[in-house]
């Protein structure tokens, strides 16, 4: 495994004996776009769950530049500058959209200056932020009453406002319409430059319209990496995909078109 | 989005000035010396509602232990004025149990300087250190609610043994003087109210602020989704620390408030059923609205008064009952039930919003 900004190290995830994640070697480069598919079960959020410190590695080691992020707690591994986003979409309900940006925008202020009201310059990143996912028009809407789509952009948002220098997003364009999507696919390459990006999702028409390099997971371990194209004709891929897809509805979309 | 009409931030302060000016002015003048004496000790359990409140109903940790807070609040004070009524000598309990030397403890206590700021500090302290050590190892819900109950378990057993130092399960009493004031006289009490009454005021408005603040909805998001306020880069374990702080050191000031009102502090007001009682008193007013704390504290301690003078012995299923129907019926309490009549009357379609 050569360097990377994000190395993940011979990880292991064990849950009572069942291995989630199996030896997995895996990183990303300084301004990479990466895309992370796999079947239900491959290990994708437990990878992501152990790189943003959910959950604990059994073995192996996950590094993030110098800082070893498997002995870090949740909040200094966001410190550090990586931000997630859940497969389903969490937002603080009570809050306000808005409030749940100036919620994301104050991570870094010690608790007593959160006493304080925001000052002018946070507010205009706010502004600047509900523009960039197009949520101006819900500012002072509690967050429960959105769409799920909306909750979507709104959690992508409050990743984004913190300016972080890894993104990792777990499935966030599920339970979209197809505008949607679109939308998103958009925002997802104008938000891009200069920070890395992981993108767990199974869409693949989603897949072939917005990624450059995927990283196929099956069973806790990387089955093969490359263009949309190349990992399309993979042999093994279709075969896990077919395989399942029969019964599931996935392996259509992979070979279909 | 914050700016707000100077009208309505005028018409947002009436509701308090009406109250200020009934508890101030209207209550002193109109009730008898023992309605208003009444009065001020249901404001100091007003003032522990807020605590718990904040604690509760923004934090999302249920305490079933602020009991013990209050009694150590109550005991500091207590002390203070038993070596006031003692006048140098030995306290009475101690030298029935034996003592001949004051406890070097409570020596410090002879001063008020010292023993009305520990009044407030210990429990605080006792109470951030409960929640940090909790918090840090994960521990809510249920788990949580439960060791606090036995905090106050343990607490009342602990002062109910160890007599010679806390008077047993008589607790502290004979308290004669504050300052040199008869605690017997009604213009001492009618001070003593009006202090309370104005310590619940100012507790109203700071908290006001603090749940107003960002850091109030860093605290409604940490009850919603703790989890999730992690993964945005705070660390819940000092903010719910800090929370519970303040709401037992709250609870320390009431109990000091309490003690020179009443007369008394003994183990049966720190154990688990007043711990339990607090509960009650935030849920029926609604739990996460400082009005909703402090009308659920006087309103449930005037129905005790009421009920206990009319029906001895029929409080405690009466309280029970109470609790059972609030959180089957009005999860959101007094205040949440206001709100939905109200909005019923402005829309009929808007009603269940
Ligand atoms: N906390 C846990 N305890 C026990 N088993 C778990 C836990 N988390 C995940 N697993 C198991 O680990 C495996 C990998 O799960 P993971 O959620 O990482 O899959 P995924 O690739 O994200 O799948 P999906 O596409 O369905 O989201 C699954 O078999 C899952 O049941
Ligand atoms: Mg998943």
């Amino acid at each position: 495994m050569t360097g990377g900004a994000l190395r993940v190290e011979n990880l292991t995830v064990e849950f009572d004996g069942f291995k989630a994640i199996d030896g997995l070697n895996f990183s990303l480069q300084e301004g990479e776009l990466r895309f992370l598919i796999g079947p239900n079960g491959a290990g994708k959020t437990t990878l992501i769950d152990v790189i943003s410190g959910r959950v604990r590695p059994t073995a192996g080691r996950v590094f993030f530049g110098h800082s070893d992020l498997s002995r870090l707690q949740e909040h200094e591994i966001v410190a550090l500058g990586i931000a997630r986003k859940f497969q389903t979409p969490s937002v603080f309900p009570h809050l306000t959209v808005w409030e749940n940006l100036e919620l994301a925008l104050g991570f870094r202020e010690r608790l007593p200056a959160l006493l304080r009201p925001l000052g002018r310059e946070g507010e205009e990143r706010i502004a600047a932020t509900l523009a960039t996912v197009g949520l101006e028009h819900r500012a002072g809407q509690r967050a429960g009453t959105l769409s799920h789509g909306e909750k979507q952009w709104l959690e992508i948002g409050m990743l984004l406002i913190q300016e972080p220098r890894l993104l990792l997003l777990d499935e966030p364009v599920a339970g979209m319409t197809r505008r949607e999507r679109e939308l998103t696919g958009q925002l997802l390459h104008r938000i891009a430059p200069g920070r890395m990006i992981l993108v767990v999702e199974h869409d693949m028409e989603f897949l072939r319209r917005f990624a450059h390099t995927v990283t196929v997971m099956h069973e806790g371990r990387i089955l093969s990496e490359g263009t949309v194209e190349a990992v399309q004709s993979d042999p093994r891929v279709v075969e896990i995909y077919l395989g399942r897809g029969r019964q599931r509805g996935k392996g259509q979309a992979l070979t279909a078109g | 989005m914050t700016a707000r009409a100077p009208g309505s931030r005028l018409a947002g302060w009436l509701p308090f000035a009406g109250a200020a000016l009934l508890l101030l002015v209207v209550a002193p003048l109109v009730l008898s010396d023992f309605r208003l004496n009444l009065l001020g000790k249901f404001l100091c359990f007003a003032i522990l509602a807020l605590g718990l409140d904040l604690v509760w109903g923004y934090t999302g940790m249920l305490s079933l232990g602020q009991g013990v807070f209050f009694g150590l609040g109550g005991y500091a004070m207590a002390m203070y004025l038993k070596l006031e009524a003692s006048q140098g000598e030995l306290p009475d309990f101690m030298s029935w149990s034996g003592l001949s030397a004051l406890p070097w403890f409570w020596k410090p206590f002879a001063h008020a300087w010292f023993a009305i700021p520990m009044a407030i500090l210990i429990p605080g302290a006792l109470a951030g250190a409960v929640g940090y050590l909790l918090t840090r190892s994960r521990i809510r819900g249920a788990y949580f609610s439960l060791i606090t109950q036995a905090l106050a378990l343990i607490f009342t057993i602990l002062f109910i043994g160890q007599q010679p130092y806390t008077g047993g399960t008589n607790g502290i009493t004979n308290l004669t003087t504050l300052f040199g004031f008869s605690l017997g006289d009604p213009r001492t009490q009618k001070v003593l109210y009006l202090i309370t009454a104005v310590t619940l005021g100012v507790t109203y408005l700071l908290l006001r602020r603090v749940t107003a603040s960002r850091f109030g909805r860093l605290l409604i998001a940490i009850r919603d989704g703790e989890n999730r306020v992690r993964f945005c880069g705070y660390n819940p374990v000092a903010v719910k620390a800090l929370a519970f702080a303040v709401g037992g050191a709250l609870a320390g000031l009431a109990g000091a408030l309490f003690v020179p009102q009443v007369g008394i502090i003994s183990p049966a007001m720190m154990g688990v059923v007043p711990s339990i009682e607090m509960v009650v008193w935030v849920a029926l007013g609604g739990r996460g609205t400082l009005t909703g704390a402090v009308l659920g504290a006087l309103l449930v301690n005037l129905a005790k008064t009421y009920l206990s003078e009319s029906f001895p012995g029929a409080w405690t299923f009466g309280l029970g009952l109470l609790f059972v129907l609030v959180v089957v019926y009005l999860p959101d309490g007094l205040v949440g039930l206001v709100r939905r009549v109200g909005l019923m009357g402005k829309s009929g379609e808007e009603g269940l919003a």
